[in-house]
């Protein structure tokens, strides 16, 4: 018997079962998907884009029926601009244009970092009522050192063709004048088409660094 | 050493461990689960599609396996106008819902036309030490594109120490005209230190036409 078919052997206990030993990480390397019954993660992560100083992020692909809610997840996202805006808007027709008509709410939290000023309200600044111009996440986030916005969006059922497409949002940010705004918008895409690419981009012309991913919800 | 034995070795490294080759994506078919430790953190327990329902209740798998719920409600549809979905506990399996909550309720609203803004506390839609069915949003539109989708967290229903905390949001447009986005918050407790093993959610007048609800589990490692 060669040594192979020896060493072969250490890989199997005396009753024939295969050894914890036998199999690592690199033996599944050629595993790209795993049977349907096998209960896995229920949100999944369908793509992560990482900006550097880049005019927008887009995702254009995988927006359709598979998935009734889907969650972007916006990290430290820092325009090059002073008071610039993160913003979001939808598309019809794959990302060829944006500007799907949504109304929206927008109350935010102010605290400054030397506690000289609070606040709570609604702010009518960034709202939108029967608009198609970009719905606002975040405000007046800073441009450098360490202020970024960050935040969470969920958007139903996009692909519906039958109700408009509501979401929500909540965002924390660094202002430029070293102040916290927690943000949260709220609203719905005025129509009944499908929407099927989503667009981030700044306001003032900022360009973003940061990174957003996109998940599925099952 | 035959044929099969030569094909069979060269299966295995040298070191004797299994060579990727040896299995792929067919090796697997047979496995219907796997260890607790590579699985999600996020477990769908239950779907329930309403079509003319009167209610939607989840009187199973609510129990001491996870220490959160996640309630998503994917676009309920009234069949009435001016309709509001709202939910309650129960601690006899669904029974009765009718567990004790105090709650905060408030709301931020914009029109369509722009005519009006708000962010406001709505004492109608709170609750102190009922055991009335909780209110999810105020009155929905039940025109055809209308309907609301939410998000309800219930922290630790089978806790037989403290009381249930839970937090809403919800999305949708009301009733009046012209319509307009309500954005509705509710927080609270279920007031009891009983298990809380079912929910129930219905329209305070008429059917959910159309609807999902999903229930998620948050795993506690």
């Amino acid at each position: 018997m060669g040594t192979i078919t020896r060493t072969i052997g250490n890989s199997f206990t005396t009753s024939g079962v295969i050894k914890s030993s036998a199999i690592d990480n690199t033996t599944l390397s050629n595993v790209s998907a795993l049977p349907a019954a096998i209960p896995t993660g229920f949100m999944v992560l369908l793509s992560t884009q990482t900006a550097s100083a880049s005019a927008s992020i887009s995702f254009t692909t995988g927006i359709d029926s598979t998935y009734k809610e889907y969650m972007f997840i916006w990290n430290n996202c820092q325009p090059s601009v002073d008071f610039a805006t993160l913003g979001f808007q939808a598309s019809t027709d794959g990302g060829s244009s944006y500007g799907v008509t949504a109304t929206t709410s927008f109350f935010k939290a102010n605290n400054r970092e030397d506690n000289s000023f609070t606040s709570l309200g609604y702010d009518g600044g960034q709202d939108l009522a029967q608009s198609t111009n970009d719905v606002q996440l975040s405000l007046s986030i800073g441009s450098l050192g360490s202020r970024s916005s960050s935040g969470v969006l969920n958007i139903f059922e996009p692909s519906s063709t039958t109700f408009v497409k509501h979401f929500t949002a909540v965002s924390s940010d660094r202002e430029n004048r070293d102040r916290l705004t927690n943000c949260y918008s709220a609203g719905y895409f005025n129509t009944t088409s499908a929407l099927n690419s989503f667009i981030f981009r700044c306001n003032l012309s900022a360009n973003i660094t940061g990174t957003i991913q996109m998940f599925g919800i099952k | 050493m035959g044929t099969i034995t030569r094909k069979f070795a060269n299966n295995f490294l040298s070191g004797g461990t299994f060579a990727a080759a040896a299995i792929n994506n067919s090796s697997l078919t047979n496995i219907t689960d796997v260890p607790t430790a590579v699985k999600g953190k996020l477990t769908l327990i239950s779907t329930q599609t309403a079509s003319a329902s009167a209610s939607i209740s989840f009187t199973t798998g609510i129990d001491s396996t996870y220490d959160e719920y996640i309630f998503k409600f994917i676009n309920m549809h009234p069949s009435a106008s001016d309709a509001r979905l709202t939910f309650n506990l129960s601690t006899d399996g669904g029974s009765s819902y009718n567990v004790t909550k105090t709650t905060t309720s408030f709301y931020c609203t914009h029109q369509e036309n722009a005519g009006y803004a708000e962010l406001a506390y709505t004492t109608g839609s709170d609750l102190a030490q009922s055991t009335a069915y909780q209110r999810i949003t105020s009155g929905l539109s039940n025109d055809n594109d209308s309907a609301t989708s939410a998000t309800l967290h219930l922290f630790a229903p089978s806790s037989t120490t403290y009381v249930k905390n839970f937090m809403l949001v919800s999305n949708y447009f009301n009733v009046d005209s012209p319509a307009g986005s309500y954005n509705f918050y509710i927080a609270g407790y279920g007031n009891t230190t009983s298990a809380v093993n079912a929910i129930d959610f219905k329209f305070d007048s008429g059917n959910i036409d159309d609807g999902i609800i999903k229930m998620y589990g948050v795993s506690k490692t």
